[in-house]
């Protein structure tokens, strides 16, 4: 905002704002309103503690069709901007239309998203927002957490982060919605003094009064006291327990990769030889369901799609499309991949827009880890995956590491903590692999859950899971 | 392009209310007890084009505004951002980060204390650049990338083009209360291009990337100034035909010739972020991890064969890193970090620096935003070429020098532990060398090591002629996560028997 700009107060008076700028044939406004607190701590003491308000505004301008038959709209340009002033918001809707006016039809190009039935009448509240309070039980807990580290010989490190996102939508079609998404994360390390024992719990919450100092604390020391025995194993193939939070850091992966255009041009673990996708062809023996829904209990997110910029199968046009529930998988077999309108139209598809949450359930499976580690007659533990990225995109192998927990599992019971290691794997052929699932839980990704935090996911038993290389890290 | 050719009325922070806003945060926090203070207003304006099969298919503008207040106050640490930009909301700023100060000393074990900094006054410092990309019209980026799509989509082997410029100008107006005022501009620039082969039959495909860096210049870049993107779009697609046909590679032991497209990345990760002293502290144990290169053994770890050098540099030109002064008022300085491939010295913030014996902070703190707090970021950390007078080994010098190796050229997929010791790299081509020559492109490789196994192979260093710096706008650190533009320069470079994975064989089972 520039100096002597008059302040819009509040977001639909920007949208309103910027609405009634527009020259264009269509718009869409956008405004997230971002509430944040955050404590983070290492070595025994809190480190960076930040509160912050952000407010981002993004414009999209649409300009009618040619004559060349394309549909309703046919061109788009986005502004996003921090702030809000009234001039600022003009000036964000004139660039804008500038970009607009002399570019191309656009691939994704599909009529606006028309008011409809789930129009929210809370447009009108004002955003939410969070502050330190939120983290008080945290912040009070971990004072007396630091002193007992420090009388065991250990050192404590994490991240608790609360935030608030409410996010406004206007378009020129007439939809005004409104979406409030909290998030918050707590992450706990606990590392022997000597650095050769580390151990993590995290969890992924949207209020902060599930989360229990003290019991993080009892889950670490149960791991720290597994690992008083230390045991060298080689690389090889192993059956692995991977409890949720690491079937989360796999299956969020894999959800990145189900663009539905990528699968049909054959650049896709998701095509099929021959030309055209995989949907429909079994993906593993057990009856897994892949799926997300935004009223998901415990992990609502928006019921509908807003996006400042387009992607493969993500478009500006559809702002304001109903997102539904998903099933990816269905019984183990392909069922969905993502596709904005445009090409669901091309393809013959339903449209496919992405869900704020996955979640991967075994109808009928009701085991804990616990009741998995019982029956295992060896087999290792892990705890969470790390680094993970692509290697061939084909098959979808990943690498990574283990982190923080690898213990070996024999005739029922952990016998000791083992050295880390480096995997090579897909999470295709993880599923394919998969001979036992537990119950469903929520589940927080270490890799991914800064900005996929809700997840449900059950602890898996993997045969021949691919342990690449040893890694010395601990 | 120094700050005083910069044109009038083009900085992105001209008609921001930057004294008054300085003024009120500052002192507020003065009055409030702080013993530190320091105050960033930022404007940073990213543009984002992509087209897919030489269609758009994303356009991002992007301008984030704020401001961030970090204070220490009876030795514990706050920090408050706003994108209001006003003296009220910044003397706000500070009550909010000194009750924050205030509210987490209860979980406080050790005194926050920061390394003294000599004032610098008010100073300003502009990165160089011909053209602000920012002020190309996105009909030009279009064009650029339409034709670069173009020129890819006639060859008969390219089945998908994806062409993109990420450009970023960032504007940062920083003060603390040592008296230190500093006004910033940095430009940067990535173009890429990468061309898709799919054998629909098998249902398999092989992709290539340009190897052109990420660079702190203008749009002059994408116009030959710093590299001839024509040129090597016109061997993209012959070179993708060969990489389609190549054979799989044998997994076993291999010498290794790698290139500074290559290279850079492997610096990054098992150099770069090893010796960050708050990672070697355990600052970062939650997150992005520790580090093998404790401090205790600085001065002694044998880190790499002696022809490994190793600096740390926030004044390379067009380095991405680079910079006048650092978001804690430290001017910009170059250091040693691995000499005769021995530790000896580490990146520094002021916190790290006065809480480890350090006189000075060698000026490598950063935050990505004005809503982030700066913590200790890389500098740009680059492996430097054969001393001496003359040339220096050429790359096909270095290739004679191997019977059965492999030649790895650009940067694809990475990943490294969490204390820095076990790596994984694969590459955009990769080419048998034997007997001293290359012998045609392999695929599938991947190269595995532990970190300091890999560079006590080093043999040899390339000559000046073969540095390259190359580069990443997205290092990741820290909670929230920040994202930070980095450089590394480096010679090509021979190593001996290094593990080569078959990637494809990975998969399988």
């Amino acid at each position: 905002m520039s100096a002597g700009d008059r302040l819009l107060s509040s977001p639909q008076e920007v949208i309103e704002r910027a609405l009634a700028a527009s020259r264009a044939e269509g718009c869409a406004v956008i405004v997230e309103e971002v509430s944040q607190a955050e404590v983070r701590f290492a070595n025994n003491t809190t480190t960076t503690n930040g509160v912050r308000r952000d407010r981002r505004v993004a414009v999209v301008s649409f300009r009618a069709a040619g004559s060349d038959g394309s549909p309703g709209f046919a061109r788009l340009a986005v502004g996003v901007a921090s702030g809000s002033g009234e001039v600022e918001v003009t000036e964000l809707v004139r660039a804008s239309e500038m970009e607009a006016s002399g570019a191309s039809p656009a691939d994704d190009a599909a009529p606006l998203i028309e008011p409809g039935e789930h129009d929210a009448t809370e447009f009108d509240e004002p955003p939410l927002s969070t502050s330190p309070a939120v983290l008080g039980g945290v912040i009070s807990g971990l004072g007396e957490a630091f002193a007992r580290a420090r009388s065991a010989g250990n050192r404590l490190a994490g991240f608790a982060t609360h935030g608030v996102e409410t996010v406004y939508l206007g378009t020129s079609t007439g939809i005004r919605l409104r979406h409030v998404q909290p998030a918050g994360t707590m992450e706990l390390v606990a590392r022997s003094a000597d650095g050769t024992r580390s151990v993590w719990s995290g969890a992924g919450t949207s209020t902060f009064e599930d989360i229990d100092v003290h019991a993080f604390e009892s889950r670490l020391d149960r791991r720290l006291a597994w690992a008083q025995r230390k045991i060298e194993l080689p690389a090889g193939r192993y059956e692995v327990l991977l409890p949720p939070d690491a079937a989360a850091d796999l299956m969020v992966a894999m959800s990145q990769s189900m663009s539905g255009r990528d699968a049909e041009e054959g650049r896709s673990p998701f095509s099929a030889p021959g030309g055209g996708t995989r949907v429909g062809e079994q993906l593993c023996p057990l009856p897994f369901d892949l799926r997300g829904d935004p009223a998901e209990p415990g992990l609502e997110s928006s019921p509908f799609l807003v996006t400042g910029a387009s992607g493969t199968d993500v478009s500006v046009f559809d702002n304001g499309l109903p997102v539904s529930a998903t099933n990816w998988v269905e019984k183990g077999r392909l069922r969905r991949l993502e596709y904005h309108r445009a090409g669901a139209a091309r393809s013959g598809v339903e449209p496919s827009p992405p869900v704020g949450n996955l979640v991967l359930g075994l109808p009928g499976a009701t085991a804990s880890l616990d009741d998995m580690i019982a029956g295992t007659e060896r087999g290792l533990l892990l705890t969470c995956l790390w680094y993970i990225r692509e290697v061939d995109p084909v098959t979808l192998l990943l690498t990574g590491l283990t982190r923080d927990g690898v213990y070996l599992v024999e005739h029922g019971e952990v016998v000791g903590a083992v050295n880390n290691f480096r995997f090579n794997e897909s999470p295709l052929d993880v599923l394919a692999r998969a001979t036992q699932s537990g119950a469903t839980e929520r589940a927080l990704s270490r890799e991914w859950g800064e900005w996929m935090n809700r997840t449900a996911m059950p602890p898996l038993r993997v045969a021949d899971f691919n342990m690449s290389s040893v890694s010395p890290a601990t | 392009m120094s700050w005083d050719d910069v044109p009038a009325g083009s900085s992105g922070l001209e008609g921001l209310p930057l004294a008054e806003v300085r003024s009120a945060a500052l002192e507020r926090a003065a009055a409030l007890g702080c013993s530190h203070a320091e105050v960033r207003v930022e404007r940073i304006r990213s543009q984002f084009v992509a087209l897919r099969d030489g269609h758009v298919e994303t356009t991002v503008d992007d301008t984030e505004i704020g401001i961030g207040l970090h204070v220490v106050r009876d030795g514990s640490f706050g920090f408050a951002a706003t994108v209001e930009l006003n003296a009220d909301a910044a003397a706000r700023l500070a009550d909010d980060a000194a009750s924050l100060a205030a509210e987490t000393s209860s979980a406080l074990g050790t005194r926050v204390e920061v390394a003294e900094e000599p004032p610098h006054g008010e100073v300003r410092w502009a990165s160089p650049y011909e053209v602000d990309p920012t002020a190309v019209t996105l009909a030009d980026k279009v064009s650029l990338l339409e034709d670069w799509s173009s020129r890819l989509m006639v060859s008969g082997t390219v089945d998908h083009v994806s062409a993109r410029v990420l450009a970023v100008v960032e504007d940062k107006h920083y003060a603390d209360l040592s008296g230190t005022v500093t006004t910033q501009r940095r430009v940067r620039i990535y173009p890429v291009v990468e061309a898709v082969a799919v054998d629909g039959e098998s249902g398999s495909f092989e992709s290539m990337r340009t190897l052109a860096p990420p660079v702190g210049r203008g749009w002059e870049y994408t116009d030959g100034q710093g590299w001839d993107f024509l040129a090597e779009l016109e061997t993209m697609p012959s070179l993708l035909a060969e990489k389609v046909a190549a054979p799989s590679v044998e997994p076993g032991t291999y010498d290794l010739v790698i290139d500074p497209s290559n290279l850079w990345l492997t610096i990054h990760e098992s150099v770069g972020h090893a010796t960050e002293l708050d990672r070697a502290l355990g600052y970062e144990a939650a997150y992005a991890g520790t580090s093998f290169a404790t401090f205790d053994q600085l001065g002694t770890l044998r880190y790499g064969s002696p022809v490994m050098h190793v600096i740390g540099d926030r004044t390379t030109p067009h380095g991405l890193a680079s910079v006048g002064y650092d978001d804690e008022g430290v001017e910009a300085q170059s250091f040693d970090i691995v000499r005769d491939g021995v530790l000896v010295g580490y990146q520094l913030d002021r916190r790290m620096a006065a809480e480890n014996g350090f006189d000075r902070s060698n000026g490598c703190a950063f935050a990505d935003s004005p809503l982030h707090v700066p913590i200790q970021r890389m500098a740009n950390v680059s492996l430097q070429p054969a001393p001496g007078p003359g040339p220096g080994p050429s790359t096909e010098e270095l290739f004679s020098g191997v019977e059965r190796g492999i030649y790895v050229v650009g940067d694809k997929s990475w990943s490294i532990d969490m204390q820095r010791y076990n790596f994984q790299f694969t590459g955009q081509r990769f080419y048998r060398i034997e007997h001293g020559r290359l012998a045609g492109q392999l695929k599938d490789v991947a190269y595995q090591a532990q970190t300091t196994d890999f560079w006590g192979s080093l043999e040899a260093v390339g000559g000046r002629s073969t540095y390259v710096l190359g580069g990443a706008f997205n290092c990741g650190k820290g909670q929230p996560g920040q994202v930070a533009p980095v450089s590394h320069g480096c010679p090509s470079a021979l190593f001996r028997e290094i593990n080569i994975l078959n990637a494809r064989a990975e998969a399988s089972r």
